[in-house]
């Protein structure tokens, strides 16, 4: 569901006088430019087919052509209001769920992540290099792999089935630990750290009052990539929840996909695609109205000073 | 990339791990004494549904959801949670790792008949017989009710059956001049003649269904599952699967059958618009015609399904759930007085009225019920065949107690048969053994 969107690089300027090596150059920038095209015309072709095709009803589905519009029935503001009334509007509550876990699960990965990495970053201890290792071991396991075991763990706590499931493994993101670990060790001056303890700052007050500030890019850059993965997260809450008021969007829309496989099963693609598209377009805007913090922190640590 | 993929199929594969220690491991039956008389009264029965509680059910069949509005109507002490937790294979999954967990486990489950011995016989499940399910045999059709029969007790209570018809696109048997075929053999030269008219036409749609290939071995009267207790045998040699399998193969062969998925999009949208000339399925199919194939309104009838011989008038059930109390499930009583009400009771002919196929005899022979007429098949009364189906389906057939696995891996092996050189036969001996060596290690003895 994560669609970032990839802008056509400009062509390059005509009208230079032609030299060898400008020929050459510009040579490699139109197939340069062509491979961009095609591979933003790849990365939005989903996207334009979703978005043709939420104006289409059930039946126009079937009826006209995948990848144009449906003649005559532009049924968008129909399916959104079907969408959110279909089903005493559950698709609004798994919206709220889904809310729910990116605010608590995302916001407090990021922030763990801020205390744990800024402490690794700026602090010597016993036992650092030991973190270290279990960090870097721990980016290496994909929480699928970990699903199955949580699952056996959480059940024997009694946990399954709440919205805790899902909240409390989202909270660990080994890998927004490490980010923020490395943007720590560069981003803050441990020289200004010095200073503000030698004021009379305590270290509570230094992370908040001076460093927080210093790390914004990467703390946005964590919180986008754990929004991300707490937003497209499935198998998780697939095996964790049974109830269907505690579903994201995710497994919610996969099991309105899936109601049509059984005897009197009603099909509802045409709300699949248009509660898809209402997914997509929240995540959308999140990417953009933080894109500029996300740029910069994706450059964080690539080069060293 | 890959390596993830990897590991998400080793963490799935897990969970089917641990859904077949849900299914095999545990030896300790605390509930559910031998077939001998009823522990439970009816009066016990009666006084739980008054004094109250909670009920967990876990279903996914639509029209459960009004039965279960009634029930709290009129037993208002009681509140039932129903979750849908899940279609088929999905919700069984989750069953077993909650038995597996042993936290969470619902009190009630719908169980479809081919997954039901697997439950039963891991103990996952309450004899009814407890509770005196016995004498409610009448009440049932004979088909579903032998279906709820495993490892000696009654394990479920029917909710609905699939008695099989033939669903054709008459529009498209029209157009071609072709006669509904009476028996499989009509049924390949329609297939041919069809598709020779019209390339992009095909007679169905099958890229391998493990449910559909078991009913219509059932149909042609073979017996590849043999259970006795936990000595099993698993032979896809004997004639009725032969029968099958020449037919079969050759609709392959020729490339006569369209490479789309039952309940696929495509699927309702080949109904549609005639591309899938005919559907052999379970008596439940109207329902989901309706509200799937709205463009395929008028164009469709029911017949009924082809014979292997001649005039006989064999049939076979295709799907079918029933309502089961689980073992680790609380309040019992409770769960047997929604079960009696739900599948035996009032909630039968909510469930009708909601377009539900019965599994209860009553309804078949109801009048009123067999001069239905069906819009989406031009006012055709549609239940007359479909009842005459469920009489005459072919006694005997009994599934796996571990076929929910077996069918899970039909795609990887029998499924090549529709999709590369493998003849069907050299698939189905491929299930054969892998079914046969995953009964073994369940502790079974295969044959």
């Amino acid at each position: 569901m994560t669609t970032t969107t990839s802008p056509v690089q400009a062509s390059p300027r005509t009208g230079k006088p032609v030299t060898l090596s400008s020929k050459k150059r510009r040579k490699g920038s139109v197939l340069l430019t062509v491979l961009t095209a095609l591979m933003a015309a790849y990365s939005l072709f989903p996207l334009a087919w979703l978005l043709i095709n939420s104006t289409k009803t059930q039946d126009g589905l079937f009826s006209s052509f995948g990848l144009w519009f449906d003649d005559g029935k532009f049924a968008l503001f129909s399916n959104i209001a079907d969408t959110f009334t279909y089903g005493d509007g559950i698709f609004l509550r798994w919206l709220g769920n889904t809310a729910l876990y990116v605010l608590v699960g995302a916001g407090g990965a990021t922030f763990l992540a801020l205390l744990a990495g800024y402490g690794l970053a700026k602090f010597d201890f016993v036992g650092k290099k030991a973190v270290f290792a279990i960090v870097i071991g721990a980016v290496a396991v994909p929480p699928t792999a970990l699903a199955v075991p949580t699952f056996l763990m959480f059940s024997k706590m009694g946990l399954t089935n709440t919205p805790w499931a899902v909240i409390i493994p989202s909270l660990i993101s080994p890998f927004g630990l490490y980010l923020m670990w490395t943007f720590a060790a560069q981003a803050v001056p441990t020289e200004m750290l010095e200073a503000a303890r030698v004021d009379g700052a305590g270290e509570f007050r230094t992370l908040f009052r001076i460093s927080v500030p210093l790390l914004m890019p990467g703390i946005i850059t964590t919180l986008l990539f754990t929004m991300v993965a707490t937003m497209n997260n499935y198998f998780l809450p697939l095996i964790m929840l049974k109830n269907p008021d505690w579903y994201p969007l995710t497994v919610g829309l996969n099991s309105w996909n899936a109601q049509a496989a059984t005897a009197g099963g009603e099909a509802v693609f045409n709300l699949v695609i248009t509660g898809s598209l209402i997914t997509v377009v929240l995540l959308l805007a999140a990417f953009l109205s933080l894109q500029r913090y996300w740029q910069s922190g994706l450059a964080a640590g690539s080069v060293k000073e | 990339m890959s390596r993830f993929i990897k590991v998400a199929a080793a963490a799935s594969a897990a969970v089917l791990a641990l859904a077949a220690c849900g299914g095999g491991g545990d030896d300790s039956s605390s509930a559910g004494s031998s077939s001998g008389g009823a522990t439970v009264t009816d009066a016990q029965v009666d006084a739980a549904l008054q004094k109250g509680g909670t009920l967990t059910v876990w279903a996914w069949e639509p029209t459960l959801k009004d039965v279960v509005t009634k029930f709290q109507e009129k037993y208002p002490n009681v509140k039932v949670d129903l979750v849908n937790a899940g279609t088929g294979d999905k919700q069984y999954t989750a069953l077993q790792n909650a038995i597996a967990a042993g936290k969470g486990v619902p009190d009630v489950g719908q169980i479809e008949y081919y997954a039901l011995p697997q439950f039963a016989i891991g103990k996952a499940l309450t004899n009814l017989n407890s509770y005196g399910a016995e004498s409610l045999k009448a009440d049932f059709n004979p088909g579903p009710w032998n279906s709820v029969n495993s490892s000696g007790g009654v394990y479920g209570l029917p909710m609905d059956s699939g008695p099989m018809a033939l669903y054709y696109n008459k529009e498209v048997f029209d157009k071609y001049k072709i006669e509904v075929p009476k028996t499989w053999t009509e049924y390949l030269e329609a297939a041919r003649k069809l598709h020779k008219a019209d390339p992009k036409a095909y007679i169905t749609n099958d890229t391998g269904d493990a449910g559909l290939t078991t009913s219509l071995i059932w149909q042609a009267g073979g017996k590849p599952y043999q259970v006795d207790g936990t000595n099993v045998t698993i032979n896809f040699s004997d004639a009725g699967s032969q029968e099958f399998q020449k037919v079969w193969q050759t609709l392959i062969s020729e490339k006569l059958l369209a490479p789309i998925s039952s309940w696929s999009d495509q699927w309702f949208q080949g109904m549609g618009n005639g591309s899938i000339a005919t559907v052999a399925t379970g008596a439940w199919m109207p329902a989901n015609f309706v509200t799937s194939a709205p463009a395929g309104k008028g164009k469709w009838r029911a017949a009924e399904l082809p014979q292997w011989t001649a005039g006989a008038n064999a049939s076979a059930e295709n799907g079918g759930s029933s309502l089961a109390i689980m073992d680790k499930g609380a309040n019992k009583e409770l769960a047997y007085g929604f079960l009696k009400y739900a599948n035996d009771g009032d909630g039968v002919q909510i469930r009708v009225d909601g377009g539900a196929f019965p599994a209860t005899s009553k309804t078949l022979a109801d009048p009123k019920w067999l001069g239905d007429e069906f819009e989406y098949f031009g006012g055709q009364k549609a239940n007359e065949i479909f009842a005459k189906s469920a009489q005459n389906v072919v006694t005997g057939w009994s599934y796996l107690p571990f076929q929910v696995y077996s069918n899970s891996v039909f795609n990887d092996t029998v499924g090549k048969a529709y999709v590369s050189n493998t003849t069907l036969a050299d698939g189905l001996k491929a299930w054969q053994d892998q079914t046969t060596k995953y009964g073994n290690e369940q502790g079974f003895t295969v044959k």
